[in-house]
């Protein structure tokens, strides 16, 4: 195994029009290859589609990078008691950050759709729902007209791609609610309610949607499948490193020169992704402070170990953060960065959904404390007691809302301890503290 | 729950909306959206009536739209679901207006990446057109709200205004938007700098051939592959 991670090439790329200068269209998409007979895909039979996936080492792109092709393997392989089972796509994506699921619906529908049904073919599923978050007003109008196209053409419905197969895709709009990307809330607002987590078990793949047997993959998960059939599982499989294989869309966003979404090879050094493609850091290499790798429910790292760290599941999970979505956000030393974690403590106060105690009361606890760390107004022993706090919350609810609006302050106070310290005596000493602007 | 909307149910408003009924079109609309889940199962339709209600409302009213009380025990009757359970849903989704909104819904994500991006200058550029967090401008022109991530963080700082997005907000930018909202023309949508979507400004690093034809690149497949 060599950590050298070669750049990717263009026509390694799967989502070839991932920024829309082209028709997101059927045809236009046929022409760069989607539903290029799709009916021979599917003759690969169902259990050896999902060989083929787990062979590719595909984790899934939601976050918590769980095999993709043993998540399919869960699925009842026949109703013994007559409920279908189901596919639910978590086109959700709310986590700040993350940017990618958006542009795969608006600029390359056709694979997300042509996904749905070979993994829906996979897992014997009846139908899939794909749950767009609800700001996705755009995307959504482009979901709803590709997937009319797809039934136009015949690739969806009955005996679909001529295949015999049976197979609907309809497309679900959220209103709202970061908790909805958790599968069970998502399932959970599918079925008209309100998205609170369900304590698992019963898991999704024995009592989900309508209490059907249920999968709920992401967006890029479902969308990569086809071209991996197409292509092989060796194929795949050859980039990145052991355990971390494949293409990922990567989203830049803060202070880099350019920010922007691009595919690369999972593994890409966090400097060589900046560099390649983001115009470098604004003001210099020298000039960043911190990173959060993987969307804001990760704890961010610091300059010097980030610089030259695989961006892959394992390569940021050995610097105490994660991948996540691949969501990189980006902080120079402008950054005030006990700012930048407490307006994620407040974005997760927004949304807890209120259901566990911990998290919806420790939530709001942790906000405001962070405000008063941030202003420095506090007491040192305030900053052992939230971490002590976050770790009451972490791991004491239904779902990891709790957990992700834990780790960004654990991060924080791991790695930047000393600046709080200084606002906290600073304030002590009547020395100005500099205010955010409002 | 401090921040909690109050929500109107007033005679006035039971007098105004008490007659709802869906117009031809979204009846159709709503008979298309209760087909897509399973017999028995309609309830899963709430959240987009919802929807299509508060766009019924804001289409009377010339502006992004609420939901009424009465709006919302009418779909409660389509789809035979006690009306609290709609209620419920509507107060726990945050795009469902409570109450009424100006005719833009200016919706400035304040999150970290568009913080990091410089959300704090479209802020100043709202308050300085008279815009306040939470209210509507005495015209009922423009309802501000600082809303979280909306996921184009990549072309932050942004705002959603009604169904636009704007992006790569800079001060002027936001100011000219608003403007050109209150003079009754439409701004443009999407990225206010020179760039295409999501890709770096100044021109793509990745996939080229894309820019100027519908390149099919399955014919370099197998060039240079390993056996």
């Amino acid at each position: 195994m060599s950590d050298v991670i070669a750049p990717l090439s263009d026509k390694d790329r799967i989502f070839t029009n991932v920024y829309g200068f082209q028709d997101w269209g059927v045809d236009a998409a046929i022409k760069r290859g989607d539903w290029d007979n799709t009916k021979k895909l599917l003759e690969i039979g169902q259990d050896e589609i999902i060989e083929r996936i787990k062979a590719s080492g595909l984790r899934g792109r939601g976050g918590a990078g769980f095999p993709t092709g043993m998540k399919w393997s869960f699925m009842p392989k026949e109703s013994r008691d007559g409920r279908p089972s189901f596919l639910v796509i978590n086109a959700d994506e709310s986590e700040p950050g993350s940017c990618k699921d958006r542009e795969i619906i608006r600029h390359d529908p056709h694979k997300l759709i042509e996904g749905a049904l070979v993994a829906g073919f996979a897992m014997r599923a009846r139908a899939a729902y794909i749950y767009i978050r609800g700001e996705f007003i755009y995307e959504a109008k482009v979901l709803f007209a590709a997937v009319e196209q797809a039934y136009e053409k015949g690739f969806l419905g009955k005996n679909a791609c001529g295949s015999g197969y049976d197979f609907d895709v309809f497309v679900h709009r959220g209103a709202g609610a970061y908790i909805c990307g958790e599968e069970t809330a998502q399932i959970e607002s599918l079925e008209g309610k309100k998205g609170q987590p369900r304590l698992k078990p019963p898991f999704p793949a024995g009592a989900g949607l309508y209490g059907c047997p249920t999968t709920v993959n992401n967006v890029e998960s479902i969308a990569v499948a086809p071209t991996i059939l197409r292509r092989g599982s060796a194929w795949f499989s050859s980039f990145g490193r052991e355990n971390n294989k494949g293409t990922k869309l990567f989203q830049i966003s803060g202070h880099v020169n350019k920010p922007c979404v691009v595919e690369e090879s999972m593994g890409i050094s966090f400097k060589e992704l900046i560099d390649r493609h983001c115009g470098g850091i604004r003001g210099g290499w020298d000039n960043l402070l911190a990173v959060i790798p993987g969307g804001s429910s990760v704890p961010l790292v610091p300059a010097k170990e980030i610089m030259d760290a695989p961006m892959d599941f394992d390569g940021l999970r050995a610097l105490g953060s994660g991948l996540g979505t691949a969501a990189v956000i980006v902080m120079d030393k402008s950054t005030d960065i006990v700012r930048a974690i407490s307006r994620l403590s407040y974005f997760y106060k927004h949304e807890s959904c209120g259901q566990c105690t911990p998290c919806r009361e420790g939530t709001g606890w942790m906000w405001r404390v962070m405000e008063r760390l941030r202003t420095g107004d506090a007491d040192q022993s305030e900053i052992d007691m939230l971490f002590q706090v976050t770790k009451q919350v972490e791991g004491h609810t239904i779902c990891a809302l709790g957990d992700a609006a834990a780790w960004p302050i654990q991060g924080l106070i791991r790695h930047f301890r000393p600046e709080i310290e200084r606002r906290i005596n600073e304030n002590k000493g009547n020395a100005p503290v500099m205010e955010a602007a409002e | 729950m401090a921040d909690a909307v109050h929500i109107p149910d007033e005679a006035e408003t039971r007098a105004r909306w008490g007659a709802f009924a869906w117009t031809a079109e979204n009846a159709e609309q709503a008979k298309k959206v209760i087909a897509r889940y399973p017999a028995g199962r309609q309830q899963s339709a709430v959240m987009p009536l919802l929807d299509l209600a508060q766009r019924q409302v804001g289409a009377e009213t010339r502006t992004q739209g609420w939901l009424p009380v009465p709006v919302m025990e009418y779909i409660a009757d389509q789809l035979e679901m006690p009306y609290m359970r709609v209620y419920e849903v509507a107060t726990f989704y945050t795009m469902y207006n409570l109450a009424p909104v100006g005719r833009y819904h200016v919706q400035v994500c304040g999150t970290t990446p568009c913080m990091l991006r410089g959300s704090d200058d479209v802020f100043s550029a709202c308050k300085n057109k008279g815009l306040v967090k939470g209210g509507t401008t005495p015209d009922g022109l423009f309802t501000l709200t600082e809303v979280e991530c909306l996921g184009a963080c990549a072309n932050a700082p942004m705002v959603q205004i009604n169904d636009d997005n704007f992006e790569d907000l800079t001060y002027d930018s936001m100011s000219a938007i608003l403007d050109d909202l209150a003079a009754g023309k439409q701004p443009k949508i999407g990225p206010q700098i020179e760039r295409q979507t999501s890709a770096p400004e100044g021109g793509p690093t990745t996939l080229r051939e894309m820019v100027s034809e519908n390149h099919d690149y399955r014919g370099q497949w197998n060039v240079g592959a390993e056996a």
